[in-house]
This record gives C-alpha cells, sequence and structure tokens, in this order.
C-alpha cells in the first residue's frame, strides 16, 4: 500500500497535463482489460487535449488519440466499418506528417474487413498525395504504398488468371487484356519494393508467379537470386526456399539445387526441405555428397521438430545401414552423451510405439544400429 | 475632474423632480442625485491642469471609435477581476455564507486593494448607461458609482505630488494601448501592460488571488468554511473559478493577454491561496483579524470534532484532542487570531492544525501498532463496543480506496474546454475552429461508444465528503465505540497502556529556508502513519507533508519540556 499509485503520485494540485495523463492511463488500463466502453468513455475527455496539443511533443495528443481511437474501434462491439471510416478521416488531416502512415493503416483495416476495392482506392487516392517537403519525407510510406498497391493489382490478375484457366482453351480477350494491365501496374510497383533491403517474401512470390506465368524466367531467377545471396539483405531462409522451389519446377540440375539447399543447412539445419535434400545427396554418386547426407540428417534430428518426423527416421536409418562406419562413428561421437536421452529413453520408447508404430519401427532401426544390438532398451521391439 | 466644478455651474432644475442635486455618471452625463434622472448633458473636458487627463481621455476616444465595429467596449483588467470575485462570491452566498462577507467584507477588501494598488485612477469612458459592475448589491449601484467616481478622483489628487511617474505610466499605457488596438480590436485595454508589470511589485492579481481574497474575507467574518473546503468547492463547481471568464459581458471581449491572465489550466494549490492571503492582508494594512475563540469553527475543538466524524473514529477521542489542543496552547485567542503583517508569529492553518492534532492524539491515546496484540473478538459491554484499530483500518482503507479512485476519476474527467473557443489571434482561428469541430464529432462519437454512462454530475456540495451512520447494521460506524478496550484505567484515571511515544523527529526545521518543518520521506515511517496521513490527505485535499509539519510541531510543543531534557526519547521508526 504505497503513496504512489501506478505512476501518479496522489498530488493535490491537477493542471491540464496531469489531468490528461490521469486520464491517459485509465484509458490504458480500460483496453489491457478489455473494457472497450470504458475505454471509450474515458477518450471522449481525453480528446480535449487535442485543443491544446499545439506543441512539438515528439507523440503529440493527436497520434495517441489517433492509435487508441484506431484500436477502440477495431475491437469494441458497436463498432463497424463505418464508424472506423468517419473516425480516420479527421485523423488523416491532423498530422501532415503522418498523413501517409494513417492512411496505410487505414488500408490495412480495410483489408482485414475484406474490403479490397475500398483498401484499393484509399491506397491509390494517397499515392497521388502531394505536399511539397513532406512527399520527399515520407518516402518509405509512400513506396508501401505502391507496393501494397501491387499487391492488390496483382490479386486482381490472380483472380482474372483463374477464370481464364477454368474455362480452359476458351478466349477471353478482354480479360487477358485486363490481366496484362493488372500485371503491368503491380510489376513496376513490386519490382521497385523488393529493390530496398528488407523481407518482402509475399511481394517477391507474387512477383515471381507472375513472371513466371509470362515465361520470363530469366527475370524470375534473376530476382529470386537477388533476393536470396544480395548481402544488403537480412538472412532469410524463405528466400532460398523460394529459390530452389523454383529452380526444382524449371528442372535445374543437381548442382544448383544442392547448393541452393546448402545454404539452407547452413541457416536453418531444421529445416523440412532437410529430408528432400538428404534423399538428393544419398543418391550421389561422389562421397563428398554422401557424407553431407549423412551430416544433413543428422543435424535435422538434432532438434525437436523433426523428432517425430517419420520419414526423417527413415531417411537416417536407410543411410546407417548402407554407410561407412567410421562415418557414422563420426557424426555419432558428438551426440553419443545425449541422443539417447533425447531420443531413446524407455518413455519415448513406449510413448513412440503406442502412437506411431512406423516411426517406432525406424527409430528401432536406427537405435540398433547406433546403441548396438545389446542394448535392452529397444530390445522389446525386437522380440516381437 | 472635479464632479463638483463640473456641475457647480449647472443649476437647471431637475425635469423629473425639480431638484437642483446634480451628479456625473461614467460617461460625463448630468444626472439627478435625488431621482437618478439621466440627462442627455454632458460635460466638456476642458480643464487643462491635468494634462494627463486629457492623454486618456484623447486615446480612449479614439479606441471608442473602433471598438464600436466589435461590439465590445473597453474594459480593464481590474474589472474582469472585479466581475470573477463577485461570482464566486454569489456562489458562497448560494452556499450558505452570510451575505455580510460579500456586501460589506469583500467590497471593502477589494476596494482598498484598487486604492493601494492605483489601478483606479484611469479614467473609463464606458456605455452611456451606469454600468453595475460592482460587488455590491444593486440597490447601491446609483450610490456606489458616484462614490466609486470620488475614489478615482480623490487618488487622482492624491497623487498630484507624483505626476511625473503617473504621467509617464499614462503614457506607456496609451502607447499600449494604441498599439493593441491595432493588433487586437478589442480586449481589455492594459491587458498587455498588465502583463509585462513585475509581477512582485505590489502585489499583481492573479486568478488563484481571487479566492485568497474570498477566504479572507470568510476569515474575517469566521464563517464555516476551511480553506480546504472553499478549494474543494472549487473543484467541485460551486465556486465559479475555472472557466469563470466565459460568463463576462457580452461587451467585455477577451483576447490574447487577457486569455493569459483570466484562463488558467490548473487548480489552485492551497499554499499559493494561503501565502497569498497573508500576503495580501500585511499589503492592505489590515487590522487584527476577529477572535478565533473556543466557540468559533475554526477553532481545533470545534474542527477535531468535525473531522473525527468524518474519519470514523470514537467520539470520545474528543476528549483527548481538546486535552493536546489545552497542553499545546494552540487553542490561545492569540495563537490564532491573524494579525497581518506580524513575521514572528506562525501562519495557522486551521483545517491542516486539526488534522495533525487528531494524528498526534491517534498516535498518543490509541498508539497505532498492527502489530499490538488485540483481541480479535469485538468485546461488547454493557455500553457498547470497544474500538478496534485493525477493524477501523480494514473499514477505512477500504471507503478510502473507492473514494480516491472516484475522486481520480473526476480528475481525469474534467473538461477544460471551455464552450467559447479562445483566439490569441485572428490567424489562429480558423485552425482553433477546425480542430473545436473534430473534437465536438470525436466526442459524439465516442460518447455513443461508451454506452449508457451517466455523465459526470456535479455533487451535491457538502461539508462532509464521508459520513458514517449508526443506523447501518454492518457495524462500520465507530463514533460510538469506546477506547476502554485500549486506554486502562489507573488510579481513576484513563491513560494510554503503552506510556511511551516515538516523535517524528528530534530537530524541526527553518520553514523559512527549506519550506518545511520536517521531511517527510516513505521509508521512515510505518504504513500505518503513511495511512492515517493519506486519509487526511484526501479529506483535505492537501499533500500529506503539510500535514506531517503541523504533527511535528505539536509534537514538539507536546513534549517541550521532555526534549529539552534530552532524555532517552528516540527518533526513528514507531512500532
Amino acid at each position: 500500500d504505497g503513496l504512489v499509485r501506478g505512476n501518479f503520485v496522489e498530488c493535490t494540485v491537477i493542471n491540464l497535463l496531469q489531468a490528461s495523463e490521469l486520464c491517459l492511463s485509465f484509458i490504458q488500463d480500460a483496453m489491457l482489460q478489455k473494457q472497450w466502453k470504458r475505454a471509450a468513455e474515458f477518450l471522449t475527455f481525453y480528446v480535449e487535449s487535442l485543443e491544446k496539443d499545439f506543441s512539438r511533443e515528439p507523440v503529440g495528443a493527436s497520434e495517441i488519440i489517433w492509435r487508441i481511437g484506431s484500436e477502440i474501434l477495431r475491437h469494441h462491439p458497436d463498432s463497424s466499418v463505418k464508424e472506423f471510416n468517419t473516425f480516420i478521416e479527421p485523423m488523416k488531416t491532423l498530422s501532415v506528417k503522418r498523413y501517409l502512415k494513417v492512411c496505410l493503416e487505414h488500408a490495412f483495416y480495410l483489408l482485414h474487413n475484406g474490403l479490397i476495392d475500398e483498401a484499393y482506392q484509399n491506397l491509390s487516392l494517397a499515392e497521388s498525395w502531394r505536399f511539397g517537403e513532406q512527399t520527399v519525407i515520407q518516402d518509405k510510406e509512400l513506396k508501401l504504398i505502391q507496393a501494397y498497391m501491387g499487391l492488390l493489382d496483382y490479386y486482381k490478375w490472380s483472380k482474372q488468371k483463374n477464370i481464364l484457366l477454368e474455362d480452359g482453351k476458351c478466349f477471353y480477350l478482354s480479360v487477358e487484356q485486363e490481366m496484362h494491365s493488372c500485371f503491368r501496374k503491380a510489376a513496376v510497383n513490386l519490382k521497385e519494393i523488393i529493390k530496398i533491403p528488407g523481407v518482402w517474401d509475399q511481394f517477391v512470390k507474387c512477383y515471381v508467379d507472375m513472371l513466371e506465368f509470362y515465361g520470363d524466367h530469366n527475370e524470375a531467377r534473376q530476382v529470386l537470386n537477388e533476393y536470396a545471396y544480395n548481402p544488403k539483405f537480412p538472412a532469410n531462409p524463405n528466400a532460398h526456399v523460394y529459390l530452389y522451389q523454383f529452380l526444382k519446377r524449371h528442372g535445374e540440375s543437381k548442382k544448383s539445387l544442392i547448393s541452393v539447399l546448402k545454404i539452407l543447412h547452413d541457416i536453418v539445419p531444421s529445416h523440412e526441405l532437410m529430408i528432400d535434400f538428404n534423399t538428393m545427396l544419398q543418391k550421389s554418386k561422389k562421397r563428398k555428397r554422401r557424407r553431407l547426407g549423412l551430416e544433413v540428417i543428422f543435424t535435422a534430428l538434432d532438434y525437436a521438430g523433426c523428432k517425430e518426423n517419420v520419414k526423417a527416421w527413415s531417411c537416417l536409418a536407410r543411410q546407417v545401414k548402407q554407410i561407412h562406419l567410421a562415418w557414422i562413428k563420426q557424426e555419432w561421437n558428438s551426440r553419443k552423451d545425449w541422443w539417447p536421452a533425447f531420443h531413446f529413453s524407455h518413455y519415448l520408447a513406449k510413448k513412440n510405439w503406442q502412437e506411431n508404430e512406423s516411426l517406432s519401427y525406424e527409430k528401432a532401426l536406427v537405435a540398433g544400429i547406433l546403441l548396438g544390438r545389446g542394448n535392452t532398451k529397444f530390445s522389446f521391439l525386437f522380440t516381437t | 475632474m472635479e464632479e463638483k466644478e463640473a456641475t457647480r455651474d449647472f443649476n437647471e432644475r431637475c425635469a423629473q423632480c425639480s431638484e437642483v442635486n446634480w451628479g456625473l455618471t461614467d460617461g460625463g452625463r448630468f444626472y439627478c442625485r435625488s431621482c437618478h434622472n439621466v440627462t442627455e448633458k454632458i460635460t466638456e473636458v476642458e480643464n487643462t491642469d491635468f494634462t494627463s487627463n486629457i492623454r486618456i481621455q484623447t486615446v480612449s476616444k479614439g479606441l471608442r471609435k473602433q471598438e464600436k465595429t466589435d461590439g465590445g467596449c473597453e474594459w480593464y483588467v481590474c474589472e474582469g477581476f472585479q466581475f470573477v470575485l463577485r461570482k464566486q462570491a454569489e456562489a458562497l452566498e448560494a452556499l450558505g455564507v452570510c451575505p455580510q462577507m460579500k456586501d460589506e467584507v469583500l467590497w471593502n477588501f477589494w476596494r482598498c486593494y484598487l486604492q493601494k494598488t492605483k489601478q483606479a485612477y484611469c479614467d473609463r469612458p464606458a456605455g452611456e448607461t451606469v454600468r453595475p459592475l460592482s460587488v455590491c448589491d444593486s440597490s447601491t449601484d446609483v450610490d456606489s458609482d458616484p462614490e466609486r467616481l470620488s475614489l478615482l478622483y480623490s487618488s487622482l489628487s492624491e497623487s498630484e505630488g507624483d505626476l511625473q511617474t503617473d504621467c509617464s505610466f499614462v503614457s506607456s499605457t496609451s502607447k499600449v494601448s494604441e498599439s493593441t488596438s491595432v493588433r487586437s480590436r478589442s480586449g481589455s485595454v492594459d491587458g498587455s501592460l498588465y502583463l509585462m508589470k513585475n509581477p512582485k511589485e505590489k502585489l499583481r492579481m492573479t486568478m488563484p488571488m481571487t479566492l485568497s481574497f474570498c477566504y479572507m474575507a470568510l476569515l474575517w467574518v469566521r464563517e464555516t468554511m476551511t480553506l480546504s473546503e472553499l478549494l474543494r468547492f472549487v473543484f467541485e463547481g460551486h465556486i465559479p473559478y475555472l472557466n469563470v471568464f466565459q460568463h463576462f459581458p457580452e461587451k467585455m471581449k477577451l483576447r490574447g493577454p487577457d486569455i493569459k491572465i483570466f484562463c488558467v489550466e490548473s487548480w489552485p494549490s492551497y499554499e499559493e491561496v494561503f501565502n497569498k492571503m497573508h500576503e495580501l492582508a500585511a499589503f492592505l494594512d489590515l487590522p487584527r483579524f476577529p477572535d478565533i475563540t473556543d466557540s468559533c469553527f475554526l477553532h481545533p475543538d470545534m474542527l477535531c470534532m468535525k473531522y473525527l466524524m468524518e474519519a470514523n473514529l470514537p467520539d470520545e477521542m474528543h476528549n483527548w484532542t481538546c486535552r493536546v489542543v489545552k497542553k499545546t496552547c494552540i487553542g490561545e485567542v492569540d495563537f490564532l487570531t491573524l494579525v497581518p503583517g506580524n513575521k514572528s508569529t506562525r501562519k495557522v492553518k486551521y483545517d491542516v492544525l486539526a488534522a495533525a492534532v487528531i494524528v498526534v492524539t491517534t498516535f498518543c491515546v490509541l498508539l497505532i501498532s498492527f502489530t499490538c496484540s488485540q483481541p480479535k473478538m469485538c468485546m461488547f459491554y454493557s455500553d457498547g463496543p470497544y474500538f478496534e484499530l485493525k477493524k477501523w483500518y480494514k473499514v477505512l482503507k477500504c471507503t478510502l480506496d473507492v473514494e480516491q479512485k472516484k475522486l481520480d476519476e473526476r480528475r481525469a474527467k474534467y473538461l477544460w474546454r471551455c464552450e467559447k473557443p479562445l483566439f490569441y489571434s485572428a490567424k489562429k482561428k480558423s485552425k482553433v475552429l477546425k480542430r473545436r469541430q473534430i473534437v465536438v464529432n470525436l466526442q459524439n462519437q465516442f460518447g455513443r461508444l461508451s454506452g449508457s454512462v451517466q455523465p459526470a454530475e456535479k455533487p451535491n456540495p457538502s461539508s462532509f465528503q464521508l459520513s458514517w451512520s449508526e443506523e447501518n447494521t454492518d457495524g462500520s460506524c465507530f463514533h460510538g465505540h469506546s477506547l476502554k478496550g485500549i486506554l486502562q484505567e489507573k488510579r481513576g484515571l484513563l491513560t494510554a497502556m503503552n506510556p511511551r511515544y516515538w516523535l517524528c523527529t528530534l530537530k524541526l526545521c527553518n520553514e523559512k529556508l527549506c519550506g518545511h518543518l520536517a521531511h517527510y520521506g516513505e521509508a521512515d515511517f510505518p504504513q500505518s502513519y503513511h495511512f492515517v496521513l493519506r486519509l487526511f490527505s484526501f479529506l483535505l485535499r492537501i499533500e500529506p507533508s503539510y500535514i506531517h509539519d503541523e504533527v511535528c510541531m505539536i509534537e514538539h510543543k507536546l513534549f517541550n519540556k521532555k526534549l529539552r531534557k534530552k532524555t532517552k526519547y528516540k527518533t526513528g521508526p514507531r512500532k
């Protein structure tokens, strides 16, 4: 029972600033407890601060009201899209520095509610906004707006593509033309955004999808290569996955596939593609590759994600049956202390047997080889 | 210009009553003193003796032309404050304060202030009619105006010796007026000049000072309202303060500097109002205030009774508080009565003093100690239940938490916005209006989403914030409880079970140097002490540290002899 309540000392003198902060703390409490009506009630009083908000504070009243108001309207049971739209328009004009950001968030809200066309309209309206220096300063938001427009154009294109494909041989010239125009619009924007170092998974996928459709494989490969290998971009396992999938689709050589998956193995050793990778490497004629395969599958099973993966275990089982004992020993050396407890405990043995017979079988095979037949843990399996 | 001089030569008989008894209105028209009939005859300013006077006249004539387009009139800042005081006094009267306070005491104090600060020497050619902008009843208006005029003229003649300085003041006024008239069409004549003045010089009037005036008047008539109550009524909206300027007469328009003067954005603090009141009393050269005797509401015995009731403490404790008061001599007339300008006596905060007495008594007599063994069962004897500290604490804590939360919510919800938007300049007008519209729309929208929430109603004005009824069956009222469980009979006298007492502090600080008598640190005192202070802090709406100061002061008076003996009284944490 201290004298300080929350972050507010029981102060007897109150001025406007303190009253606002107190009001804000009530709003925040209500929101954290999902009491939307109560939050709305206090917000009606907090908005008073708008009239005094001509300050240069980093987060002023107008921004707070925008964010809090949006949040309340997203969750309030009596709220609607109409309510939100009514609310958001003045928020856009309240601060010129935030104009594009508010527009973008508004578009997200509309997309979240499935209103694709409205979202598109909003985005294109925002895109055409010009305000002197501000347009330059808010360059990033503008690019994002364009990127999302590109995404929505892709969405339109995609719908039309489905129409086209559904009817098979039928030739709809108008649909094709419209499709192509969507493609052009989308391509421009998507190409721009993926130039900027960042994570643009969805945008890349969509762009590549369109390029493949129109047969521009070179451009597609270039885009994927850039996305995966440009050092300015953050390390992104998905980039390599996309590249791999593309190369596989186009029947690229095993060499190129392996080089891509090798990098993925380095970044995310537990990735599910590692199983495919192992299968590929096992079949190889080169010793080095087969050795790599063993390493890959062992490493994959080091992680909890693959513990109950039957395919992983069967791969491992297949390899250890055929492969050099020396190699197995090399891999097992660093694992013999903890793999038994991790994979081959009594408890797990029983559990696996009850839940998944094939898993149990594969594991038993591996265990038999790794732990030796004299091992009692799985011995009961061999007696059945 | 002397009124008598001006009317001397006018010997016509009054059209209504046939008397020859002429006076001058503000606008310089002749009116009959007997029947108050205003004529069309206007005086002419021919007298060139007072060159300063002419300057004022020409300046104000010029302004008047401009102002007519705005619909406003000329007004001075002190008139604005006069209006505020009038409204506050009316509100106080509505709360039950005696009319004498408003009609005589407050008005006299204000007049005295105007004289002392020489604000009442600028001529003011207002509207044609006699404007009742005085604090008095309207029935005495006509009389008061010539009074006021003579007041104005008398101070002019008084300052004949200082004509030089007065001239310079006037000329600077005219300069300012001209420049302000260019920028802001209306507003007060001396608004910007007012702000430019050195605030320490001559006790410049501010909004918090209006409350100092009120309190001073209340004290003079020894009303049953403490300063903390007054401030609470202000907060609750029963006494106009924050947006009172909105109710200025239509003609008194506010611009620029006026907004800074009259539009305040914070509640006044007890300390500020209190200190200013004392400064004011000294500045106005007031004599010794009417005595505060033991039959007065403000006497600690009386206030203790009230606060004991509110704090839900047993009535029996009153005997003990009286004993403490007597022993420390703080009930003496000379201690309690205000003598303005006397720097040697300590200024008395009646409400805080009474609260401190209760705190000291509580710790002395009841020795709040939650580790102290107390019977768990409530003991009922033929004369009623015994007072149990733990039970009291539970009830009070619960209530206090609820009330504090309500108070916090009310504070958070306070609508600072005034109905008429204010503009500092014409440029900002459109921006302000736009924002206003946005705010209104947002309030409508979220108001609907608030559900069926009742708008925060003004609580009814009440002297008591917490009330306890003995009729409650849940036994939450402790008034009738007996202290017998805590005190014990010793040779026929009731004394505390544990005769030791732990002092808050051994040595008092110098209040003038560091602002406090003692320092209230959280770590130094146990939760029980914090709680009791918190309770009174809530009731009086004052920081706990001020109550702590008074507690230390009383302790030192109480244990004066023992302290001087320097025996084994320890300081430090109480049990």
